[in-house]
């Protein structure tokens, strides 16, 4: 029951993020001019009629984002009442304080009329709670459970697929050095977003016709950094996943979220050069950067996988009767 | 002297120490403003001179897009809509154009207008589109329509605002603190709302109306740098030398 209610927490953190994206693609973060009220009203009683123009996107940006905190409240306090393992409660208590305070700073970004540090911060912060929201999702999963047993060499219940978690020093780090990456590629994304360098190189796959720009500026340098930290992020995902291909093709709990990414690394530079081949429409601009989350959260996910063995010690105790496959599995493309 | 009793006379002390000090400064700040000399204008009116032109526009006016304004439906049930980018009468004169004195009054001092400057928000647009201001003068900014606006001033040299009008009839005065043109106006809510405010410390300028024409009446005898600026097209000098009640007519050309 709490799996899947952290799992709706993680999906609302996800469609969260796109009305984010939607904000900053309509340039509406500042239609609605104060904060926490709207237009003088209490946000949940402002009338619908007048949400018009970009107050639709910066209006209901903020109600999904009330509606994260409160979910993300839930969550904490449930972990508190009956998590056993301490740093799962943890990280719930970790995920309420950041989306505190990324509510703080949507307001003061909000205030201060649209500051690039901050606006930036806000959209890296979102990435973190994401993560956070999926982490606890995903080892509060049934099938992160049964791992532990089959660690310890605890028979399984269900069919023999779901093995003991490999310790592959190699997978772990070259993950987890490929998350990293992802992540700064964000933040760099939401850098050029925020300073309006989204389109200071204009077309693509060159860049003013050539392979390095002729001139630079400072928006050209963002916007050139994205698409080059692009280039190593594939490589890195590409490293990643075949390295599971090759050494883990039987273990569908590595194997699925591989495959997955690979699928959402060629969505995300589609929508990446169509962003700016469409002079940043915004829907397509707005899938570009909750793609991106994706990305992160899926490579997040077979990070941990790969790790999982560390995590063992904690699984003592832990519940091994579930049955169904896990919800966390299905977001990220394993019944494991 | 009972503890409690040395604690009171000490908080009234204190209370009397703070009234004080900042009755102090309500006096120095009143006593400032006795003392500051009433701005006159400095112009004699007797050898008050003019500058008058048109402003045009040579070659084919791109045309103004029309405004899709499907976002907001009371703005929609308004009718058709096009910018006003190019507004351009058949004889090519160009309005919104707007005209003003760089250069040239050198360090004199003008008295600030008492009466405002109205930006309304009207039919889903900001009228006027182009307009000018003192430095210290009031600026009303009004919302006539039945549906929200954003009024978002985004100024290089003055303080940037954003202020929400949510109902029909809501008035914002605000000033501007120091000379800047142009500084734009948005509203957030609807995109296509754009205006321009030149903000500066003397009353010579002009707004080019139908034909393109304007008038900078009342300068004393000088010369004058005088820029001609448009939204799109950017900005002309050109140096003016008129005598005592001289009226010299100029002219801009910009073109496309």
């Amino acid at each position: 029951m709490f799996h899947l209610y952290a799992v709706l927490v993680a999906a609302f953190t996800g469609i969260l993020i796109f009305a984010g994206g939607l904000v900053t693609s309509t340039e509406s973060g500042l239609s609605v001019p104060d904060w926490p009220n709207t237009y003088g009203y209490f946000m949940f009683f402002f009338p619908l009629e007048k949400m018009v123009g970009g107050i639709r996107y910066e209006h209901t940006h903020r109600l999904i984002a009330s509606t994260v905190g409160f979910l993300i409240l839930v969550l904490a306090a449930w972990l508190w009442r009956a998590e056993t393992r301490r740093w799962v409660r943890r990280l719930g208590y970790l995920a309420l304080a950041a989306v505190i305070t990324q509510g703080i700073l949507g307001g003061i970004t909000v205030l201060w009329y649209l500051p690039d540090p901050i606006s930036i911060a806000h959209a890296s912060l979102a990435q973190i709670v994401f993560c956070l929201t999926m982490t606890i999702a995903l080892v509060t999963s049934p099938g992160w459970k049964r791992a532990y047993e089959a660690q310890e060499g605890t028979p399984l219940r269900r069919s023999g697929r779901q093995g003991p978690a490999p310790d592959d020093l190699m997978l772990q780090r070259v993950a987890a050095v490929t998350t990293g990456l992802i992540y700064l590629q964000i933040v760099v994304g939401a850098t050029m977003r925020h300073t309006g360098a989204g389109l200071a190189i204009p077309d693509f796959p060159l860049m003013f016709g050539q392979l390095i720009p002729p001139h630079w500026d400072s928006k050209i340098a963002i916007h050139f950094a994205h698409r080059a930290g692009a280039l190593i992020v594939s490589l890195a995902i590409l490293a990643t996943t075949g390295h599971v291909l090759y050494h883990h093709r039987s273990r569908s709990e590595l194997r699925r979220p591989a495959l997955l990414l690979l699928a959402l690394l060629a969505t995300q530079v589609t929508l990446g050069a169509l962003t700016v081949l469409s002079k940043k429409e915004f829907i397509i601009n707005s899938l570009h950067v909750v793609t991106g989350a994706s990305v992160l959260v899926t490579s997040l996910v077979l990070t941990l996988r790969a790790h999982r063995a560390r995590f063992a010690a904690d699984g003592r105790g832990a519940d091994a009767s579930a049955s169904a496959d896990t919800r966390i599995g299905r977001l990220a493309g394993d019944h494991a | 002297m009972h503890p409690l009793l040395r604690l009171l006379a000490c908080a009234a002390l204190s209370m009397a120490v703070i009234g004080a000090a900042c009755g102090g400064g309500a006096s120095e700040e009143s006593t400032a403003s006795k003392t500051a000399a009433p701005v006159t204008n400095p112009v004699d009116p007797n050898t008050a001179s003019a500058i008058t032109g048109v402003v045009t526009l040579q070659g084919t006016p791109p045309p103004n897009p029309p405004i899709n304004m499907g976002s907001d439906p009371y703005c929609m049930k308004l009718g058709a809509a096009t910018t006003r980018v190019f507004v351009v009468s058949d004889d090519s004169g160009l309005e919104n154009v707007f005209v003003y004195v760089k250069d040239g009054l050198g360090s004199l001092k003008f008295p600030v207008p008492s009466s405002p400057v109205v930006l309304d928000q009207k039919g889903c647009s900001y009228s006027p589109r182009v307009f000018g201001i003192q430095v210290g003068q009031s600026l009303d900014i009004v919302n006539s329509d039945e549906t929200l606006h954003n009024v978002h001033a985004l100024p290089m040299a003055n303080r940037e605002f954003n202020r929400g009008q949510s109902l029909q009839g809501m008035k914002f005065t605000t000033t501007f603190t120091a000379p800047e043109v142009m500084l734009p106006f948005k509203c957030d809510v609807h995109k296509w709302m754009n205006a321009w405010v030149g903000v500066l410390e003397h009353p010579f300028y002009a707004v080019s109306g139908k034909a393109g024409a304007f008038a900078l009446a009342g300068l004393p005898p000088g010369t004058y740098t005088i820029e001609a600026w448009h939204e799109k097209l950017g900005a002309q000098t050109q140096q003016v030398t008129i005598g005592p009640k001289e009226s010299k007519k100029i002219s801009f050309i910009f073109k496309v």
